[in-house]
């Protein structure tokens, strides 16, 4: 495989860091201060994109910055992966970013610039993470992401946003610090490296239980990923504006959790020394329980962003199940959900976040009728609902489609059960929402009155980002073959 | 050209003889005038950190320097002798107390209003003895320079009001008890080798094992040094001394006593007790890793139960001299290595934190943590810095404090003492109990002006509701700090692998 050097890796990372200064500088003007997220975010974009084609023509592009410790550097390494990951969130920060202007100023939302700023730092940190070509890098990046978004959670700045808070950190900085960071030495000292390579750095230099436990702590200290029991920082989290829910919540923050799990898997521990070991069924039924109890919790869930917490929990797990299936079509599957689970989460984030801005509704009980007032962002909802469920004509259904074949072709016919049950209740709490909003008689409706949708700056977000799931559905070229190309990568093929 | 190899052949003089002479000019200019002594003060400091700086420079190129007093040749005369390792420390130490010096005015002004001249000569006197126990190659030179640190810190500490002259005087027993160990230990040393020199004892003490008179010096000094440096359970003078003295000067002695004795622990094991007899002739390093477990837990804790910021802070320190008491007895190159580091590093962040509690008491007239509300708002880069040395002692990436604690724990698990590494994780996790609690103050409580304040005999009433960010020069040299724990952290593998690593292998390979 062929490796270039270059700073493009660094600059699609200081692109949103260096905006900052921007950003709070003219924090007199709105208009500017806004004119310079949107110029990081499409800086940002443009720089990964512009590596697009040299990854997909299978070139992996490097970039080493310091030796902080003696043999491990901050290093910086484009793959497959990798790409996958950044493409979609600073993608979708665009998006966000246009809908973040909306809504901040439909609500009049105090400390706005506060708000720009951590954002821009947070996206510096997830694409830093994607980019992370080590445990060590990656690390720190995770670490940088936890901090910058501990202001974001709590923007309210009220009792119930402190709570929140002593959540998210206890349960993301408490275990990076109290599982991952021992872990991470314990590895280094064992085997001398903390690169990602393709087969994995611990097959025949940690023991075989020291593995297993191992495993355990990564996947549970990874808190990010929300793998049951450590699920609940993400529905008090939700506490936040609703943009940074969005992106964060659904994309950013809790991807990296699953993304660093599934570097883990692929790039330290190695997915033919788990499968030695026989560790997927272990990993995997960790995911399921967390993909059943959670969806189950999601049913009774009337708070619209927490059933939608709820069900981020348990989409979650569906990458980490299909990765740690080991099969094939199952990491592809898992990969791909990183992006297609995006685009419909996201979505009804952002359909939630103008449903509150237009109508100032937060429920679920509450929103009988609602299609007649909002029909453009009920009909957007409908079709996230749709991805996330695993629905045709929804991006959703491919990497749905290819867990379950995953699932067969690692004989696990339980976790096909698991898929399917759970895809019946992601139906069966999302769908009635959507039929409430539409079919009730004008009698039960609670929304009088002709359609009035929300500002057009929440509007238009929702509305692309369904059409893109749609899009997704039927031109997955993009994340398919990138999925493909990290598993190649892996199986040496 | 000549003039300038003149000066840099003296560097290790004019390290120590700078602020000397200028502690005594500035106590005769204070007659005249007390708007000079800051000025010539903060040149005296300037040009230590130069020199320092050159030295390092010097001992990078060249190895080891050595620099006889008066011309005497060793072990007849005093030698200064500069090596990477108090080299090092050296600029970690004339940085500390050039910021701090630097940023000092203002708060210096009101706090000692006439007496700003002591204030200014006791503050070049105290960093004369510590530039000269780190400079020193000559163990009885070493105590003196001990007294010389100590009398001027009680000075400082006792010029506060309130509380203060009595921690002062809690701080002159403890340390007089720790500085007479330390004399009775050179004392055996003297008389059963005859010398004073360090490296002239290391290389004398061999021919006399298995004498019971070095096993005996060897735990005096080591005592004395404990009482010195406040490891648990003799930390008992140190969080009222820091708690109680004045910002100026809790901001000085925090960052600079506790590490400067952890050196000495360092230099009088490894140069005059030398490596072997420590940890091979001596099975004293098991307890003594448990004791720095215990400091380390105990510290934690006592912090946590803490009303007061600064006070916090102390019980922090106590605990971080667990951390490097630990570290170096673990006896490996990964432990000894991050203690060494961490000498420098929390010498940084400790300075860190005790300049924004500073800032923060300086403008809010109270250091209890309730004070802290609204800060954020009401000044935002004293918290920032505020923050960044928080995240650097809780050991976040890229932070200096991270880089110190992934050897510190490295060499917990290489030596197998996984007592030590569970101690490191669990400080780690209460500092960020301890700091997120100041936050969250700070972040959710809204500013609420003088409600619920009771001026204290030492808290002048001026909090007002005009709040406002600290004064320039105090929060040029507070976020310089706190830049500095980011720089640090960045280039700490190059310390490892180009300073410290020099004197490590060299002693337990």
């Amino acid at each position: 495989m062929e490796t270039i050097d270059s700073i493009r890796p660094l600059i699609a990372i200081l692109a949103s860091l260096l905006v900052i200064p921007l950003i709070m500088v003219s924090r007199k003007a709105p208009n500017l201060r806004e004119m310079w997220t949107l110029a990081g975010a499409g800086l940002k974009f443009l720089t990964i994109v512009s590596m697009l084609p040299l990854v997909l023509a299978g070139t992996r592009i490097e970039c080493t910055l310091v030796e902080v410790l003696p043999g491990y550097g901050l290093e910086l390494r484009v793959d497959a992966l990798g790409m996958l990951f950044a493409l979609v969130s600073s993608f979708l920060w665009i998006v966000t970013s246009v809908y973040s202007i909306g809504y901040m100023r439909s609500l009049d939302e105090h400390d706005q610039t506060r708000y720009f700023s951590f954002f821009a730092l947070s996206l510096s940190a997830t694409v830093g993470v994607a980019f992370s070509a080590n445990l060590l890098t990656l690390y720190l990046f995770y670490e940088m992401l936890t901090l910058s978004t501990y202001p974001l959670v709590t923007h309210h700045q009220d009792r119930e946003a402190r709570s929140a808070g002593r959540k998210y950190l206890f349960f993301i900085l408490g275990t990076s610090i109290g599982m991952i960071l021992p872990a991470m030495l314990y590895i280094a000292l064992k085997t001398g490296t903390l690169e990602f390579a393709s087969q994995g750095i611990v097959k025949g230099r940690i023991s075989p239980q020291a593995t297993t436990l191992l495993v355990l702590v990564f996947v549970f200290g990874f808190a990010k990923a929300a793998v049951m029991p450590f699920h609940a920082w993400l529905p008090a989290a939700m506490v936040a504006p609703t943009p940074v829910s969005a992106l964060l919540h659904a994309v950013a923050v809790v991807k990296v959790g699953v993304f660093s799990i599934v570097r883990m898997i692929t790039g330290i521990f190695g997915t033919g020394w788990l499968a030695e070991l026989q560790l997927s069924t272990l990993v995997c039924t960790l995911a399921a329980l967390t993909i059943i109890i959670s969806s189950l919790i999601a049913l009774s869930q009337d708070g619209l962003k927490r059933r939608l917490a709820f069900s981020t929990i348990g989409q979650l797990s569906y990458i980490v199940l299909g990765v740690a299936l080991l099969s094939k079509s199952g990491m592809v599957g898992g990969m791909l959900h990183i992006g297609m689970h995006a685009f419909g989460k996201i979505t009804l984030f952002f359909c939630a976040g103008a449903i509150f801005v237009a109508t100032g509704v937060t429920n679920v009980s509450q929103m009988v009728g609602i299609g007649r007032r909002l029909p453009l962002t009920m009909s957007a909802f409908f079709i996230g609902a749709l991805s996330v469920i695993g629905l045709p004509p929804c991006g959703g259904f491919i990497s749905k489609w290819h867990l379950v074949i995953g699932t067969v072709e690692a004989n696990q016919y339980l976790m096909l059960g698991v898929l399917l049950v759970s895809s019946l209740l992601n139906a069966a709490y999302f769908l009635p929402i959507v039929y409430r909003a539409f079919f009730c008689t004008p009698a039960e409706s609670m929304f009088p009155g002709p359609a009035a949708e929300a500002p057009t700056w929440c509007l238009v977000p929702p509305l692309l980002t369904a059409g893109l799931s749609i899009i997704l559905f039927i031109y997955p070229q993009p994340f398919l073959r990138l999925a493909r190309l990290a598993i190649q990568a892996i199986s040496g093929g | 050209m000549a003039s300038l190899e003149g000066v840099t052949q003296h560097l290790p003089a004019i390290i120590v003889a700078v602020p000397l002479l200028a502690a005594l000019a500035v106590t005769a200019l204070w007659w005249f005038s007390n708007k000079l002594c800051y000025p010539l003060s903060v040149g005296a400091g300037l040009i230590a950190l130069a020199a320092s700086a050159g030295l390092f420079q010097q001992v990078l190129s060249y190895g080891v320097v050595e620099y006889r007093l008066g011309g005497w040749p060793p072990p007849w005369g005093i030698v200064f002798r500069v090596d990477h390792l108090n080299s090092l420390i050296l600029v970690a130490v004339a940085l500390v107390s050039f910021l701090n010096l630097a940023g000092s005015r203002v708060a210096a002004e009101k706090e000692f209003q006439e007496k700003v001249g002591a204030f200014y000569a006791l503050y070049l006197l105290f960093t004369t003895g510590l530039f000269g126990i780190l400079i020193t190659g000559d163990a009885f030179n070493l105590y003196v320079l001990l007294e010389i640190a100590s009398l001027t810190g009680y000075a400082l500490i006792g010029i506060g009001s309130g509380r203060a002259s009595l921690s002062g005087l809690n701080y002159v027993f403890m340390g007089t008890i720790g500085a007479t160990l330390y004399l009775f230990g050179v004392g055996c040393l003297y008389v059963i080798t005859g010398s004073l020199n360090m490296v002239d004892i290391g290389a004398i003490l061999p021919n006399l094992w298995p004498s019971k008179v070095i096993v005996l010096a060897f735990l005096l000094c080591l005592g004395g040094l404990f009482v010195k440096m406040a490891l648990f359970p003799l930390h008992g003078w140190l969080p009222n001394a820091y708690t109680y003295s004045p910002s100026v000067v809790s901001s000085l002695v925090a960052p600079l006593t506790t590490k400067v004795m952890i050196y000495a622990m360092v230099r009088v094991t490894l140069t005059i007790f030398t490596f072997d007899f420590a940890f091979n002739k001596i099975s004293l390093q098991v307890p003594l890793v448990w004791l720095a477990v215990l400091a380390i837990i105990v510290g934690s804790l006592m912090a946590l139960s803490q009303q007061r910021l600064k006070k916090m802070l102390a019980f922090i320190v106590v605990a971080e001299v667990g951390y490097m008491v630990g570290g170096f007895w673990l006896g490996n190159r990964a432990g000894m290595s991050g203690a060494v580091l961490h000498i420098i590093n929390d010498a940084l962040m400790t300075l860190c934190v005790f300049m924004a509690a500073g800032a923060l008491s300086f403008r809010t007239g109270d250091d209890r943590l309730t004070s802290l509300k609204g800060m954020f708002r009401k000044m935002p880069l004293t918290m920032g810095a505020m923050v960044l040395g928080g995240l650097s002692l809780i050991g976040v990436p890229p932070t200096c404090g991270f880089f110190s604690k992934w050897y510190l724990i490295s060499g917990g698990i290489e030596a197998g003492h996984y007592g030590f590494v569970a101690a490191l994780i669990i400080s780690s996790l209460v500092n960020i109990v301890l700091f997120f609690r100041c936050f969250e103050i700070a972040y959710f409580e809204p500013f609420s002006g003088s409600a619920g304040h009771q001026p204290g005999p030492m808290e002048p009433d001026d909090r007002s509701s005009t709040v406002v960010e600290a004064p320039a020069d105090m929060l040029i040299t507070l976020l310089t700090a706190a830049v500095v724990l980011i720089v640090l952290g960045i280039f700490s593998g190059q310390i490892v692998t180009r300073v410290i690593h020099q004197v490590i292998p060299a002693l337990t390979g």
